[in-house]
């Protein structure tokens, strides 16, 4: 036994974070013989087409976007249609407080495009689109440009700027942008996987997403399910930001409890609430402390993993003043194509800031109302995530409300949170 | 003959407000004008006023389609 050292006295962690997608070392793997020294060769294309779907369902791998897919469901159904299809990376991450895709596309950017080839090979797709934010448009298409007869892959590989603007990265939208160089989300059906790109059922992943399918490839099914949950297995890339520590992208198995993350990312007591889930995400209070981090998980809380964000809100913030600026942010992203979103979110942001002004007209009501008026009600989520916001700021906020209407205040303490 | 069911095209529809009016059975609208309509499939009784509130849309973005059990 080796003799105790000063570090081992030290408590550690609860948690041990995994490493799967991120690279363990401090430096990026943006070289491709960097990267295959790390992960090793895929499996030939031959193999991908015969078994690879299989193994993917077996491994129970859920989109990483926000809305936790079963990935080898959408294989199927991009497989069954047409001919010609395509694969499309969804690298936006147009969420203004996450971070993980575009990390993971600037330190590990062959392993997206190694996943995005898997998904071709398997689903018999001969071209890729990958659509990225000015953050990591150079480190893929450096990455994308490395790889030309060096991989098994032999169809094309294109990356492209994504437009501005918060509902750009909605599939739909992406489509469009690609087609017709609008970025607005389209009526549905038809929907991507049935008429994509250049009107061709088109696969669309989300990075990290894609990151996973390389691993699994490598590794199997049985591997993947060595972290996370039974019935969400693997890690989640997680933005961490606000009052830590040491605020960053962690990688960590689904069903990690929020308590571990938070000791990880070093937050102080004592216990401000967090935005989970990003601006269509919830407001969780201290209570939910020792929820994990899955669908199962968040669910009670009305919460998702949403973007991967979770924001620790400091003792002098406001949470109502928070919840505020959000609604009017995402009031001023519709793209104003539907009713109900254009004119709905104005009328929430709006009442939502009398609310948090104090003014006692102001009506909860009114809002939740609204909230049922606008619900399902777009052509694509933004409306509804929006109004998951307000429904979980009305319910977790309801005594600082009160307080706001008596004209007090005790901002983001843990007591302004039920 | 199988059950049809209203759909609306939430992005060409403008809010004109004619279907609430001729159809007030199975569209309401919202606060703003626009239409929310009944989830339920379309009575038997109501169909020929359904149809008419499908022509009567000068955005076309209103649709009987056929309900999926």
């Amino acid at each position: 036994m080796r003799p105790a050292s000063v570090a081992e006295t030290v408590q550690p962690p609860r948690l041990v974070a995994p490493r799967r997608l991120l690279p363990r070392g401090a430096k990026a793997l943006v070289s491709l013989d960097a990267h295959l020294a790390e992960h090793g060769p895929l499996p030939t294309s031959a193999l991908l087409r015969s078994s690879f779907v299989g193994e993917l369902a077996r491994s129970g791998l859920t989109g990483r976007g926000g809305a936790g897919f079963p990935t080898a469901r959408k294989f199927e159904s991009v497989a069954r249609a047409g001919r010609e299809r395509v694969v499309l990376v969804n690298a936006t991450e147009s969420e203004p407080l996450a971070e993980k895709d575009r990390l993971l596309c600037r330190v590990a950017p062959h392993l997206v495009l190694d996943g995005a080839e898997v998904a071709a090979e398997t689903i018999g797709a001969s071209s890729i689109v990958v659509v990225a934010h000015a953050h990591c448009l150079e480190a893929l298409r450096g990455a994308s440009a490395a790889r030309a007869g060096r991989v098994p892959f032999t169809g094309s590989c294109t990356v492209e700027r994504a437009a501005p603007g918060f509902v750009g990265g909605e599939e739909s939208a992406l489509v469009n942008w690609l087609n017709n160089g609008k970025a607005l989300p389209m009526s549905k059906p038809p929907r991507p996987f049935e008429r994509g790109i250049s009107g061709l059922p088109t696969l669309v992943l989300n990075a990290e997403t894609t990151a996973n399918l390389a691993l699994i490839a490598r590794h199997g099914a049985k591997w993947f399910r060595a972290a996370g949950t039974v019935e969400e297995p693997g890690t989640l890339l997680l933005t961490v930001r606000g009052a830590v520590a040491r605020p960053g992208v962690y990688e960590v198995p689904l069903g990690t409890s929020i308590a571990d993350l938070l000791e990880l990312a070093g937050e102080a007591p004592p216990g401000t609430p967090l935005l989970v889930g990003g601006y269509f995400g919830a407001f969780l209070c201290r209570g939910a402390r020792a929820a994990a981090f899955s669908r199962e998980g968040l669910a009670p809380h009305g919460a998702s993993t949403g973007a991967g964000v979770v924001q620790v809100l400091g003792e002098e913030e406001c949470g109502l003043m928070i919840a505020s600026a959000i609604l009017r942010y995402l009031a001023g992203q519709s793209a104003g194509q539907c009713g109900p979103c254009r004119f709905g979110l104005d009328s929430l942001a709006g009442e939502f800031e009398r609310l948090t002004a104090g003014d006692t007209r102001a009506s909860r009501a009114q809002l939740s109302s609204w909230a049922d008026q606008i619900t399902g009600r777009g052509a694509c989520s933004h409306p509804d995530g929006t109004v998951n916001l307000l429904r979980s700021a009305l319910k977790v906020f309801s005594e600082e409300i009160d307080r706001h209407a008596a004209g007090h205040c005790v901002a983001a303490s843990p007591g302004s949170c039920r | 003959m199988s059950a049809s069911r209203l759909r609306v095209d939430p992005i060409a529809c403008d809010g004109r407000g004619l279907c609430a009016e001729l159809l007030p059975e199975l569209i309401t609208l919202d606060d703003w004008g626009f239409p929310i309509l009944a989830t339920a499939p379309v009575p038997p009784q109501l169909l020929a006023y359904a149809r008419r509130a499908v022509r009567a849309c000068p955005r076309l973005a209103l649709t009987l389609e056929p309900a999926e059990s």
